[in-house]
């Protein structure tokens, strides 16, 4: 077989991986999915003698057992693509558990390149590694790295085609022995395999052997719809399995792994590890988290660096979402001058400029906070938030990595959930993650904020504060409760093991996190421009269409006409009536309209909850973007264009209205906080999770808002 | 030689020769696959602000688990 062109890169996650596969391949990456998972695959080039190679960025992974999605991922393209060599990363500090995952390789059979990374750290330490050693005593190609400085980078890209063209695509599974039952079981079943031929065009026999050994779920379930002979493997795996039980109290897999843990041992004994005389690598580390993780400073310093974290996005990110904000307004502008008044200047300026204006303005804020998130991940600092919070969130069957999704949501209110959705992709156990981006959006978000501020200040403005920070307390419990509820029912299961490393402290290199969070950028960018402009243009022509029969148009006209016809009125007063006028026929027609229509129509419901057809409208435009209540609100109370800034007149005329009330200003405060999420947010769950997941939040936070929201104004209504 | 117990009972700056790991299947699995056998030399190096989860030090780096986890290995004290 000849070599392709296609190299792996993989390694432990924190073993500067992905640093080096920066270094090898430049800012041309190009990222998208495994088939049928959501793990994600990165893809670069590098050139050797003018000549291109692919490299695929393997997931982080300790081992090739099939215990994440992760895993399986790496698992099946190794074999099903067959790469020409895999370029194994290892942080050279901890030599003896990275080798675990080399040695998994080497079993597999699969060309194996050693990149011996973080040598600088090595070296520091006074460590004396003999690289050449391990590489007779492996069989495999070292070299030494510096990742981080590009070190060594060339070096190891040419020992690696060399490699590859040298082993010419053969696989050479390496024989280890894991004691005399096993290895005697081992050729029993390898004998068995390759009479069969059982899937050996996928996998090496006794590679296949071994993973039945050790109760491998993958290939025991991939077994048994291949054929007969998995029965009689199995069969054979019990039989070891039960000796091993009866004889030494213990499991196969258990065997196994302490053997490769031997091999390793014995390996580093044979003179590849010399001289620990300089200081502790971890020792800077420790020191620092006897600080940082301190009972009572630990807690303390956190809060502050979230609290920094957010005023820094929220500061910096204003002024270029001001300028875009103004950039589409003068664009909106300069259309409707362009345009001749009608539907289609009102379905570009009102349908397509303001909707994706209003989505592209999230991008400076989805900049600045994943590159602050970015930096912290790769610090090692977000590891140890997890480890400090993990009990708090565990009580609701989340991860302590939850947290970060949490406050960039407006867990400090002002947030935003769409990079906070985003932001759950660091946690690494599925149902945890599945959680966090189901309840993150509850989160009181920057644009709820002026949804509670009309409504704090039409009926609290005695007690503004106070509920403000009620309602955050809310959110909180909102997101922690419901977190609890799904994974009690749709999402139940035990939780995902919480066995994490805590990497020593580095400081991130500058290149990586500008192209992390470019690359998030981009991803969101390429959204902006297709679902979100399409769902723009529908919520546009909901609210536009049908428009008022011509009979109802030409009344308003002639009022219009009365008012310019009076020749007492002075100019002032004739403008003021004409936009009281235009006001009130932009209140009908938006009653006319589709979403004014389902509107009135869902009255009958709303009223159980104290919501008349103006709030029904306004929910329904809140489904573009929260802040959009405020402003449809202000249409369906003939006030014209309102500033959800600056909505003075709207409470006041709120706070007028009979069909308000205290109550019912509070249940709409609890529905604001639970029902959907406004479509922007619903697309990059669909994105992070599956539209499945993310139509599931539309439909069930919706309900329970609802249902929220009745029993308070109910319960309201007896007690009050 | 001293009598085992449970990791999860072993103070801050203690150290301890791994025994046993009384896990299976997966959780069992990703405790060897972070270097979590029998014969390993750790020391606790710190607990969480709510006594949970604990950190580990053993070959070279860091490891933290729940205690639910802890629970799971068998250690021997040393002094």
């Amino acid at each position: 077989m000849a070599p392709t062109r296609t190299f792996a890169l993989a390694g432990n996650p924190n073993s500067g991986k992905t640093t080096l596969f920066n270094a090898l391949t430049g800012a041309h990456q190009h990222v998208g999915n495994y088939p049928g998972v959501t793990v994600e695959k990165r893809e670069g080039h590098f050139m050797v003698d003018a000549r291109e190679f692919r490299l695929v960025d393997l997931p982080g992974m300790y081992s090739l057992t099939a215990y994440s999605a992760d895993e399986l991922a790496a698992r099946a393209f190794l074999v099903d693509e067959k790469p020409s060599c895999v370029i194994n990363v290892v942080d050279a500090g901890t030599l003896e558990r990275s080798l675990y995952l080399t040695v998994q390789f080497l079993e597999l059979g699969v060309p194996v390149v050693l990149a011996l990374n973080m040598m600088d750290e090595v070296r520091r330490r006074g460590l004396v590694l003999d690289t050449k050693r391990l590489a007779a005593l492996l069989g495999v190609p070292v070299a030494e790295t510096v990742a981080r400085a590009g070190e060594g980078k060339t070096a190891l890209v040419h020992e690696a085609v060399a490699f590859a063209a040298q082993r010419c695509g053969n696989w050479k599974p390496l024989v280890l022995s894991y004691g005399a039952d096993i290895d005697r079981a081992l050729a029993d079943m390898e004998a068995v395999i390759e009479a069969d031929r059982f899937l050996t065009d996928r996998f090496p026999a006794r590679w296949l052997a071994l993973k039945y050994l050790e109760d491998d779920e993958d290939v025991i379930a991939l077994g048994r719809q291949t054929g007969p002979t998995a029965a009689t493997l199995e069969a054979m795996a019990a039989k070891v399995a039960k000796h091993a039980q009866d004889t030494l109290g213990t499991y196969p897999e258990a065997i196994i792994s302490d053997h490769r843990y031997g091999f390793i041992a014995s390996l580093l004994k044979q003179g590849v590890l010399t001289a620990q005389a300089g200081r502790d690598r971890i020792a800077a580390s420790d020191k620092a988290d006897r600080i940082l993780t301190q009972t009572v400073l630990g807690p303390l310093i956190m809060l502050a660096v979230l609290y920094l974290m957010f005023e820094i996005t929220f500061f910096l990110g204003q002024f270029p979402m001001d300028w875009l904000e103004a950039g589409f307004d003068r664009l909106g502008s300069a259309a409707s001058a362009l345009l001749p008044e009608g539907m289609l200047q009102s379905l570009i300026v009102s349908g397509v400029i303001a909707g994706v204006g209003g989505v592209l303005g999230f991008v400076p804020l989805i900049i600045i906070m994943f590159f602050q998130l970015s930096f912290l991940e790769d610090l090692g600092y977000m590891a140890r938030m997890s480890y400090m919070l993990d009990r708090v969130f565990r009580a609701f069957g989340l991860h302590g990595g939850s947290v970060m999704p949490f406050i960039i949501s407006g867990g400090i209110p002002g947030g935003c959930a769409v990079p906070g959705v985003m932001a759950a992709r660091t946690l690494r156990s599925p149902k945890e993650r599945l959680a966090t981006i189901l309840s993150a959006p509850f989160m009181a978000c920057g644009a709820k904020i002026p949804v509670f501020l009309l409504l704090i200040a039409a009926f609290f403005p005695a007690h503004a504060g106070r509920t403000m920070f009620l309602i955050t307390l809310g959110s909180w419990a909102a997101a922690l409760l419901v977190a609890k509820l799904w994974r009690t029912t749709v999402i139940a299961g035990e939780s995902t093991p919480f066995i994490m490393e805590l990497p020593p402290y580095r400081l991130p290199t500058f290149r990586g996190l500008c192209i992390h969070t470019g690359e998030r950028a981009w991803q969101y960018v390429k959204k902006a421009g297709t679902v979100i402009l399409a769902i723009s243009i529908l919520m546009w022509a909901a609210m536009t269409f049908p428009g008022l029969p011509a009979a109802q148009k030409a009344a308003f006209e002639a009022e219009r006409a009365a008012v310019t016809a009076d020749t007492h009125l002075a100019a002032k007063d004739a403008q003021a009536k004409t936009e009281a006028i235009d006001n009130r026929q932009a209140e009908k027609a938006l009653r006319h309209s589709v979403a004014g229509r389902v509107g009135t129509a869902l009255e009958g419901i709303s009223r159980l909850a104290g919501f008349d057809w103006r709030v029904n409208i306004a929910l329904i435009g809140g489904l573009a973007a929260k802040e959009v209540v405020v402003s449809t609100l202000g249409t369906a109370y003939a006030l014209g264009k309102v500033d959800p800034e600056e909505a003075g007149s709207l409470s006041e005329q709120i706070a007028a209205d009979p069909a308000f009330s205290p109550l019912s200003a509070l249940a709409l405060i609890v529905f604001t906080i639970l029902y959907a999420p406004c479509f922007v947010t619903v697309v990059t769950m669909a994105k992070e999770a599956s539209w499945k997941w993310a139509g599931f939040a539309v439909a069930a936070n919706t309900v329970l808002g609802f249902c929220a929201a009745v029993a308070l104004y109910q319960l309201g209504r007896l007690f009050l | 030689m001293s009598t085992a117990l449970c990791l999860r009972r072993l103070g801050v700056n203690r150290k301890a020769r791994v025994r046993a790991i009384l896990a299976t299947g997966e959780l069992g699995r990703r405790i060897r696959d972070l270097g979590l056998v029998p014969g390993t030399e750790l020391l606790v190096v710190g607990r969480a602000p709510l006594r949970d989860p604990v950190a580990l030090r053993l070959r070279d780096f860091t490891l933290t688990m729940r205690n639910g986890e802890a629970d799971q290995i068998l250690v021997e004290a040393e002094d």
